[in-house]
């Protein structure tokens, strides 16, 4: 199951890249990518891939595609945040590092929940040790993990505790 | 019509560029200058692209790869950048209040961390 899961997203991965580069569409390019997806993803790969974690069913595809709009308003206002940071005379700058705890368990969950924090300007993922995740943060606001996690984590767990556990 | 429309999300994406040149010159260590130059990679390419897929329609397909491949990808080096530097944090004189990660390797290393 786990493994028929990853060919069919491995093919529509690889399908839907063919189709974005090959942009004014035409039905024989098409299916000429369509025959090399699927030779592709036929082919015999890792069990220990992550994109076996991702669930299918249509809460996760919902929250999935909500969690696309949260990421990018919280994109947005950090890059704003930081960049007032950046223009204010006094540079208000408090840099430290928080210790952060994640109630993700799969591999993809963890890897998801690291990269969203790093793509958010403001805080970095430093290092990840099992439930422990290490952030730098540009203005400590709260030291203490529980106010840390609430902080930074708390907007995208909840998401990505339904797409991927 | 689209080519203005394009051509002003183009300018947004190159606003945040500038910035976080900005950032890069004023922030005082490595761990700022990251965050800084952060924004340049996020939201700058992701709108500098998108304006040149509106301005040339038949390329956004082109610029939506672009832009999931940096979105993937960025995470991993500045990843890799953060930790050299918070093992490099004394010699490049960063200051960081509080510094949880080196809490958590001094209880466990006390004995021989010079």
């Amino acid at each position: 199951m786990r493994t028929v899961k990853q060919r069919i997203l491995s093919f529509l991965g690889l399908w839907g890249v063919w189709l974005l580069l090959t942009a004014p569409w035409n039905s024989e390019e098409a299916a000429a990518g369509a025959v090399v997806a699927l030779l592709v993803a036929a082919l015999p790969f890792s069990r220990a891939s992550p994109l076996g974690d991702l669930k299918l069913g249509p809460r996760a595809l919902a929250t999935l595609v909500a969690y696309f709009f949260v990421f990018t308003k919280a994109l947005v206002l950090s890059n704003l945040d930081v960049a007032f940071r950046v223009l204010h005379p006094r540079l208000p700058i408090a840099p430290g590092i928080v210790k952060v705890k994640t109630r993700l368990k799969t591999p993809l969950g963890r890897l998801l929940l690291a990269n969203s924090i790093t793509l958010t300007p403001g805080t970095i993922t430093v290092e990840m040790r099992g439930e422990d995740v290490f952030v730098h943060w540009i203005k400590v606001a709260d030291a203490d993990p529980e106010g840390a996690t609430a902080a930074i984590v708390g907007g995208f767990e909840k998401y990505l505790e339904v797409i991927c556990g | 019509m689209n080519e203005i429309v394009g051509a002003f999300v183009s300018l947004a994406g190159s606003l945040f560029f500038l910035l976080s040149a900005v950032g890069l010159l004023r922030m005082p260590d490595a761990f700022n200058r990251m965050q800084a130059g952060t924004k340049a990679t996020t939201l700058g390419s992701i709108l500098f692209l998108l304006g040149i897929g509106i301005m040339k329609p038949d390329w956004l397909g082109r610029m939506v790869i672009l832009i999931v491949f940096i979105v993937l990808t960025n995470p991993v080096s500045s990843n890799a950048l953060a930790r050299a530097a918070h093992a490099h944090r004394k010699r490049i004189g960063a200051r960081l209040e509080p510094d949880a990660l080196a809490a958590e390797d001094g209880g466990k290393e006390a004995g021989h961390a010079g």
